[in-house]
């Protein structure tokens, strides 16, 4: 008798362990926002995250975007030169970057460069008790060290994200007109008349905004709350990583959904 | 790493992130062209409008004069209204032709302005009471065929 | 906080309980740690003494009784009033727990940079004294990663002394050191104490080094306090605990077996369970 049971009981265990650790984490991103003062009051504790998760991201969003501009590029080209209409290549390449690609694709790098360091070094900083030091000498780890991680990866991505769709757009021009011969003019014309900023340039920063609040939150939350061993530590990357990606794509479908419906 | 160090590097960081969007908003979209000074609004009523959609172009003599900022349906005469943002250096005469264009065979549409010959222009809030509808294919198709046919019969 | 006494003892322990999931660990603690003096809570791995240290500090509750510093109990404290206790705290963790991101320098400025609005002159000043203490001076541009177990442990005890501390906690201050390095930390750590008046309790098994620094010992036994006294009574106790620990005999009536089934039921019992 147990034993049939036994299915039921496993899945009710994992069931109420995921909503305790989302309840966890609802808390711990209310604690985070009532002890972000100390973020802003001394801004270089931001600043410094803002190097670490915007700087050194630098490089890996520029070549990304380029090579996604490139091959958009390539793609574009081929696909429209079918329908006879090769100089609306600036336009495909605008509208996927600025809509899609620059925030998702500049996002999945950020969570896999500077959302996986986040949770290693808190994760760390936990394991070899530095935040119950921190603790001891009366200064709430949540505001010295989560905050200013969360602040800073957060004002960092929409930044990268713009980066990415900025170099990608130049990576399609220099396929489409320098490679290829589609019409510069054609190409800026087009693409200026099509892209509208308020609707496609902004609604993509705020996606790369909401982005940047999820992996970020995702990336101090995972390394808080990791087993202070190395295998925790690790596996918390592991999930910072995978939950991030979800995250973005879920919230891309529901973003889209709500900013784009088929008006234009 | 130095404090000066760090501050440089963000501020670095943060002037080609803005770049970048200042580029992605000048370069990439319209933001330009979207702020237009002294817009005023107009109107225009339509039997059909085809496939005009909110934000298309309104173009007079093929150069941008406006957007297209609303498209709604008038119960009473049972037509397409169509609101239009155009630029405020730009005045047109009271007897404008407005019509509904497609740029290409695949293309856009768009509302086109012609200029008539009055000595009157049009006020902020006027309607625009010369329009002529967005060309159907199908219709057209379907008028050519019927004409076709009727040419047929009557010859034999 | 209260104006108490001088004779009055710094830190009261009064009946402690605390429970992990259903485990006691402490059961029953009742101790006094007079001002100015270094007192050594000594036992075997596993046996709560790190644990009793956690509830002094107020990082974990007791299920019962009280700890009771400079005579506020330390578990009635609020938010705010756990705080300014814990600004007159210092605390060595068992490996220093140094900042890994920052350099000595900043490791040990770090409680004067949180706690102090101190111009940076007067804070290079105090931390470049700090380190003169423990004889690091010259080596305040280091990263942690780069100073050998027993550099990390004197700069971690310069920091834990940053803010000069009423009452200093140390967690097993002398684990994976060298000889020479845990003379040195033990030196240390009396000289600091004298230097400061502050009070230092010490959680540490290594009985030959604590004897020759501290004044008073507990002994601390599944949760319970089986022995104290001073080094010189501890030396000469014929508590058969006490001589075991004290000697390092592997006989005694602290045994080396973790409790379990007899060696004759485990390998031989097979068969029984099975009929």
């Amino acid at each position: 008798m147990p034993d049939l049971l036994q299915p039921f009981r496993r899945l009710g265990h994992a069931v109420t362990e995921r909503i305790w650790r989302l309840g966890f984490a609802s808390r711990f991103f209310f604690a985070l926002l009532l002890q972000s003062g100390t973020s802003f009051r001394r801004l270089h504790l931001t600043l410094r995250e803002i190097y670490v998760s915007g700087v050194l991201s630098l490089l890996i969003i520029s070549v990304s975007g380029l090579f996604v501009g490139l091959v958009l590029g390539l793609q574009g080209y081929e696909i429209l030169q079918r329908f006879g209409s090769p100089e609306y290549l600036g336009v495909m390449v605008a509208l996927s970057l600025s809509r899609e690609l620059g925030p998702v694709v500049a996002a999945l790098l950020f969570a896999s460069r500077a959302g996986s360091s986040i949770t290693a070094e808190i994760g760390l900083m936990k394991a070899t008790e530095q935040l119950k030091a921190m603790d001891m000498m009366a200064v709430d780890p949540v505001a010295r060290v989560v905050a200013p991680r969360f602040w800073g990866g957060l004002l960092a991505m929409p930044l990268l994200a713009a980066l990415f769709s900025a170099l990608g757009v130049l990576g399609g021009w220099l396929i489409g007109v320098v490679f290829i011969g589609v019409d510069d003019g054609a190409f800026w014309s087009q693409m200026q008349s099509s892209v509208d900023f308020r609707y496609d340039i902004w609604n993509g920063v705020i996606k790369s905004f909401v982005f940047g609040a999820a992996v970020s939150l995702i990336a101090v939350f995972e390394g808080y709350d990791s087993l202070p061993t190395a295998e925790g530590v690790s596996r918390a990357i592991t999930r910072t990583v995978v939950t991030s990606a979800l995250a973005i794509l879920a919230l891309d479908f529901v973003l889209t959904s709500f900013m784009f419906r088929g008006n234009s | 790493m130095s404090r000066s160090v760090l501050d440089l590097w963000v501020g670095i960081f943060v002037a080609i992130g803005i770049a970048a969007l200042l580029f992605l908003s000048l370069k990439v979209g319209n933001l330009s062209s979207a702020r237009m000074s002294n817009a005023y609004v107009l109107q225009a009523k339509f039997d059909n409008i085809g496939g005009l959609k909110v934000r298309g172009p309104v173009k007079s003599a093929g150069v941008v004069v406006g957007r297209i900022t609303d498209i709604g349906f008038d119960t009473h005469a049972y037509e397409a209204v169509v609101t239009m943002t155009i630029d405020g250096r730009y005045h047109f005469p009271k007897d404008t032709f407005a019509s509904i264009y497609t740029s290409g065979l695949l293309g856009e549409q768009f509302v086109g302005l012609e200029a008539g010959g009055d000595e009157k222009m049009l006020n902020p809030g006027d309607v625009i009471a010369k329009t002529q509808s967005a060309v159907v294919l199908e219709k057209l198709i379907g008028q050519f065929l019927f004409s076709k046919a009727s040419e047929g019969q009557t010859q034999k | 906080m209260l104006s108490t006494p001088s004779d009055e003892p710094l830190v009261r322990v009064d009946n402690l309980f605390f429970s992990y999931a259903g485990r006691p660990v402490l059961k029953g603690i009742n101790m006094s740690i007079p001002r100015g003096k270094v007192v050594a809570i000594m036992g075997g791995s596993g046996c709560g003494k790190t644990t009793l240290l956690r509830c002094i500090g107020g990082q974990l509750r007791p299920s019962a009784g009280a700890v009771r510093i400079n005579g506020n109990e330390v578990h009635k404290l609020d938010r705010k009033g756990l705080h300014d206790f814990r600004r007159k705290l210092g605390m060595l963790f068992q490996f220093g727990a140094l900042f890994t991101d920052m350099s000595v320098f900043e490791n040990v400025a770090f409680p004067l940079r949180e706690h102090t609005d101190l111009p940076e002159e007067v804070i290079r000043d105090l931390v470049l004294m700090k380190l003169e203490a423990v004889g690091l001076r010259g080596s305040h541009r280091l990263m942690p990663a780069e100073l050998s177990g027993g550099m990390a442990r004197r700069v971690a005890l310069a920091r834990a002394v940053a803010l000069d501390p009423m009452l200093i906690m140390y967690d097993e201050p002398f684990t994976g050191l060298d000889p020479i390095a845990l003379g040195v930390i033990g030196q240390l750590i009396r000289k600091l104490n004298d230097a400061l008046g502050a009070t230092s309790i010490m959680v540490t098994h290594d009985v030959q080094e604590s004897l020759l620094i501290v004044d008073y010992i507990y002994f601390v036994s599944d949760g319970q306090i089986v022995a104290e006294g001073t080094p010189d009574e501890i030396r000469a106790s014929k508590d058969p605990f006490v001589h075991q620990f004290v000697h390092a005999e592997v006989q005694g009536p602290v045994t080396f077996d973790v409790p379990a089934p007899s060696v004759r039921d485990e390998f031989l019992g097979r068969a029984v369970v099975r009929a």
